[in-house]
């Protein structure tokens, strides 16, 4: 049922695409910015830089998060690729994104400590539309397994429509894109320096933001399946969501933590739930 | 390899600048000069940070500031003073509360002058500070390798 | 069947020794040597039959219950005059009441009754006995040096440790007639066992609050057995000859018959295990001695209530009432969850967790389908170990440091580096992918899924785990900073207490190894029986998580990696020169020190407005069930 190919695939592919889109989202930023931008390969000399610096920490121990940080993003897209139970994906990166927030726990750092609350504060956002999208999935193909929903031949999208709104507003807190983007902060250098990653210096910064290019992947994976009866529309639709994201990101400022937490709840209180209901009913009735 | 120089990360410090210089530095970020085009960030925190841009100079409430960021800058790292206060205490050199440029303090690589320092002599100084990195970063490499063959001798393993 | 008889009786009689050992060495022997008995008793149990399914033992009714009678009598009248005395008139009513109830039933019916199968053991008797008789007896010798240290800080408080030790064996002796019982009118007698342990250790203190919070209990918890009376006394007056007080008879007589005495003894376990619109009373228990907290509030007696819950989820099925009692531990899963978020005092939080699981027990239970039962049992499992190795460190720290507080426990990795660690992977065992309570939601929302009206249950359990996430890891979080200026503190922690500890974390860990083992020896098994199919993880899926376990145990040696050549520089403190102690110079040169503190969102998830919120809600639900059941009487 698990297929090893595709884990070896995620593991060397997903970070040469995963830089690829981040250079390509910097490259586009800039021009809506009317700028030139960086070369589509800035993100792989950015990380090349880091890994040449050194290594400063405050705690030996941060060294240890971080490392299980990376370790498990890629075990947990290793295992979406591979065709693993969605569900168990799911809690697999949530556990990834613990270490990264006890990693910046561990500094004991004023501005990584906000940040890391304001991670966990993301994370309670994103997490129930996320599980409520694989429990959508489960009810329209009836499997948790990301290989089997891949293969079904139903339309996903037109069954979750409403999932899919969902998915989007949490992919945009998980992509850390702006109105979102409380944690790390691409844009507010003043009041959060750098939140979580603040703390990180070279080689360590180098892995979580490699561990955010195998993340984006398995993000772009997850519309895949939306879409995934039709492997032509599925590309096209990644890239239509994906440019909207940057569009949101360049268009919106960001919100407070507040906002972010009920409007994600909200759409996936409205969205997901009453799409999940009406399925269910549907269910019901067609039973 | 040379991924530094490709990719400097800027961490900008008004010391005592009477925020000329400081608008200079902000207007090679805007779309007419854009830094980005070169990998050029601008990060508020030193320890994501490559190159320290100092404007303004030393003054008593500074001093220990600049000696702190410049402390938790990872190595390989350059000093670039902008601006002429920066270099020499500029006009404010003979004040009381003044003690001069950052290289006082922290040991700087490129002295971009001008009051205010024009963005294209900001880049072109940023530009000329890469050299440097690189030159430490090598530097940086053999103190390390020496370092590990002085730990073991018949050379270490990595 | 030897081994249950002794298992019930041998630590009542090693209460009885012990309430009159004045000697502190001598009890420590004492306590030892029992809890080892008790212990190789219960593995000696498990092995003889983990195997043979359920088996009812004939045993004679009549000179057991009548002592049970007596002593029931005893405890009603103890308790009358402790409720006159300290003028709780609302615990005198309950107890009169329900005296009444039993004396009636025993009265007009008991005398004509011969039930022969008064005892029984199956594979969830048998998990729950393991629970008892292995977590229980550790935390009673964790707590021999507990209660020293606890008398040595506390002068003020009578050194009662003869009647506390009395209480904890009489207990562990209660828990297990409770499990083992299959006669209704035995399972009631230690029920009121339980529930006056419960009464006088939360009073131990005799401080004021400690015997208003005592009776808080004791009420609730009376209201249960009131509700429990009223079962027997149904089940009696359907049929007289009491065929039907055995719990086996009981469930396979069909809905008509056992509907409504599942749905009364449902409500006495909602009450028992602390569900809104109850939850205060479990909250309130929280001023005992840590070790009452963890053996009674979490780990052994709260479950008794899920137990019986657990035990008649197969008539729960497809029922209304039972969506009802599921739906109260939904909401109080979500609810209590949620207020934990608010809630800085780590054995607040603790409480608050506990009565989220017992919630999210109650609820598969509630739905009753095979998978969702399943999963409850994991659930209780799990719950039980982790739940009380995080009571005991919890208690260690506060005997160091001096406070229960979360936010006090900041750097315990350095003042205490091997409590933090235990603290550590207790948590993550409360939350985390591939430990126990996590695989257990996962399976529910997978069950859930295929339930009637499961959809509230998954979005209930989609938010709620989420939300669990957010405290458990803010707590770990804190334990985990690395503040430079740290004494290490744990040095005078006693052996004893080492011991317990160390094998409370192992417990954790090894069980999620051996996860699927227990499944298919004991859950398995016990669900096919019962509903006659079973539900397991796929392979793949627990080959995964066997690996997940794996690395993360491998994880931590790559600290060796770092071991040299790090360079460490202080925190970043926006360029501000700071002391190793994190002081430094703000504003007017006045010197400052940082304080982090984590984040409680008291207007999103303050105490008061969501436990009003679940009270009115879950209080609504059951009247809704009461409503429904008198028509079902009627």
């Amino acid at each position: 049922m698990i297929s090893l190919t595709n884990a070896i695939l995620f593991l060397l592919l997903a970070p040469i695409i995963g830089g690829l889109v981040s250079g390509i989202d910097r490259k586009l930023t800039a021009r809506m910015q009317g700028r030139v931008g960086p070369p589509i390969l800035q993100p792989f000399y950015d990380v090349g830089k880091l890994l040449e610096k050194e290594n400063l920490v405050v705690t030996t121990s941060q060294n240890f998060y971080i490392l299980s940080y990376i370790v498990f993003i890629v075990v947990s897209g290793a295992l979406f690729f591979a065709g693993g139970d969605l569900l168990l994906v799911i809690f697999a990166f949530t556990l990834a994104h613990i270490f990264l927030v006890l990693g910046a726990y561990a500094s004991n750092s004023p501005y990584s400590f906000v940040g890391a609350e304001r991670e966990l504060i993301q994370i309670i956002a994103y997490e129930p539309m996320i599980i409520l999208s694989a429990v959508g999935m489960f009810m329209v193909t009836k499997s948790f397994f990301v290989n089997e929903i891949a293969a079904s031949e139903l339309p996903l999208i037109l069954y979750l429509p409403g999932v899919f709104i969902g998915f989007l507003m949490v992919f945009t807190i998980k992509l850390r894109k702006s109105p979102f983007d409380l944690s790390t902060s691409h844009h507010a250098h003043q009041e959060l320096v750098k939140g979580v990653t603040t703390e990180f210096t070279g080689p360590n910064l180098a892995k979580i933001e490699i561990a955010h290019w195998y993340e984006n992947v398995f993000l772009l994976g997850f519309v895949y399946l939306f879409f995934a009866f039709n492997p032509a529309i599925a590309i096209v639709a990644i890239i239509v969501a994906y440019l909207l994201e940057i569009l949101i990101d360049n268009t919106f400022s960001r919100v407070k933590w507040q906002l972010t937490l009920k409007s994600a709840w909200i759409v996936a209180g409205m969205m997901g739930l009453v799409n999940l209901g009406v399925l269910y009913y549907l269910a019901g009735v067609l039973i | 390899m040379t991924y530094l120089k490709k990719s400097p990360w800027l961490l900008h410090y008004d010391a005592s600048s009477c925020n000329g210089c400081d608008i200079e530095v902000l207007a090679c970020l805007t779309p007419l000069y854009d830094v980005e085009r070169f990998g050029i960030i601008n990060t508020g925190n030193p320890k994501h940070a490559d190159v320290f841009v100092v404007t303004g100079g030393v003054n008593e409430q500074n001093r220990e500031v600049i000696r702190n960021i410049y402390e938790q800058m990872p190595e390989p790292k350059v000093v670039v003073a902008v601006g002429i206060c920066a270099a020499s205490g500029g006009v404010f050199r003979e004040c009381s509360n003044i003690s001069g440029g950052i290289d006082q303090l922290i040991p700087v690589d490129v002295y971009v002058p001008g009051c205010a320092a024009r963005p294209e002599s900001i880049i072109d100084g940023i530009v000329k500070s890469l050299e440097i990195l690189e030159e430490k970063r090598i530097q940086m490499k053999e103190r390390a390798k020496q370092k590990e063959q002085g730990r073991s001798p018949g050379g270490g393993e990595r | 069947m030897i081994e249950l008889p002794f298992l019930i009786i041998f630590p009542a009689i090693a209460a009885v020794l012990l309430l009159f050992i004045a000697n502190e060495t001598l009890r420590n022997a004492v306590v030892k040597i029992a809890a080892l008995l008790i212990g190789a008793g219960t593995i000696y149990a498990f092995f003889t039959y983990f195997q043979s399914g359920l088996q009812l033992f004939s045993v004679p009714f009549e000179p057991a219950s009548q002592i049970m009678f007596v002593l029931e009598l005893f405890i009603a009248l103890y308790i009358l005059y402790v409720g006159i005395q300290c003028r709780r008139y609302l615990a005198v009513l309950l107890i009169i009441i329900q005296s009444a109830l039993l004396i009636y039933v025993e009265s007009v019916f008991v005398m004509g009754i011969h039930p022969e199968f008064n005892l029984f053991i199956d594979q969830f008797s048998l998990i729950m006995a393991m629970i008892i008789g292995i977590i229980g007896t550790l935390i009673c010798v964790y707590a021999l040096r507990y209660m020293q240290t606890y008398h040595a800080h506390h002068p003020e408080i009578k050194d009662r440790r003869r009647l506390f030790f009395f209480m904890f064996f009489v207990f562990l002796s209660g828990m297990f007639g409770l499990v083992f019982s299959n006669n209704l009118l035995w399972v009631f007698f230690f029920w009121e066992i339980t529930t006056l342990c419960s009464f006088i250790l939360i009073g131990y203190s005799q401080t004021k609050e400690a015997t208003n919070n005592a009776f808080l209990a004791l009420e609730m918890n009376l209201l249960g057995g009131v509700a429990f009376a009223g079962a027997l006394l149904y089940l009696l007056y359907v049929d007289p000859s009491g065929q039907f007080l055995g719990i086996e008879q009981l469930l396979t007589s069909g809905y008509a018959i056992a509907l409504v005495p599942a749905v009364l003894i449902g409500f006495a376990g909602i009450t028992k295990a602390a569900l809104m619109p109850f939850s205060s009373w479990l909250v309130g228990a929280m001023v005992a001695p840590t070790p009452v907290s963890a053996l009674l509030h979490s780990s052994t007696m709260v479950k008794a209530g899920v137990y019986v819950i657990v035990r008649f989820a197969p008539v729960y099925t497809g029922t209304m009432e039972g969506l009802i009692i599921g739906l109260v531990g939904g909401f109080t899963f979500l609810l209590a969850s949620a207020i934990a978020i608010s809630q800085s005092n780590a054995k607040k939080v603790l409480a608050y967790s506990t009565i989220a699981n017992l919630g999210l027990i109650v609820a598969c239970a509630g739905v009753g389908t095979y998978k969702l039962v399943w999963a409850a049992i994991l659930l209780i499992i799990f719950h039980a170990i982790a739940k009380s190795l995080l009571f005991l460190c919890v208690g260690t720290v506060e005997h160091r440091i001096g406070s229960k507080d979360i936010e006090d426990m900041s750097g315990l990795i350095v003042r205490m580096p091997k409590i933090a660690v235990m603290m550590f992977i207790g948590i993550a065992g409360m939350f985390l992918a591939p430990f126990g309570m996590l695989i257990s939601k996962w399976a529910a929302i997978e069950a859930f899924i295929e339930a009637q009206f499961g959809l509230i249950f998954v979005a209930i359990l989609a938010f709620g785990g989420s939300i669990t996430v957010m405290f458990w890891s803010k707590w770990m979080g804190k334990i985990i900073s690395v503040i430079p200026s740290g004494e290490k503190v744990e040095d005078t922690v006693k052996k004893e207490k080492w011991f317990v500890l160390y094998l409370l974390t192992a417990l954790t860990v090894i069980v999620c190894l051996i996860f699927p083992l227990i499944s298919s020896t004991l859950i398995e098994p016990f669900v096919m029986s019962v509903y006659g199919q079973t539900a397991r993880l796929s392979q793949d899926n627990i080959v995964i998580m066997a690996m997940m376990i794996f690395l993360l145990m491998l994880m931590p040696f790559s600290l060796l990696l770092y071991r040299d050549g790090v360079k460490h520089v202080p925190a970043y403190m926006g360029g501000r020169p700071t002391t190793t102690d994190m002081r430094f110079q703000g504003s007017m040169g006045i010197t400052r020190e940082t304080a982090l503190s984590n984040y409680y969102f008291e207007d999103y998830f303050g105490e008061k407005r969501l436990l009003m919120a679940g009270t009115a809600l879950c209080f609504g639900l059951i009247l809704l069930a009461g409503v429904l059941l008198t028509g079902v009487i009627l």
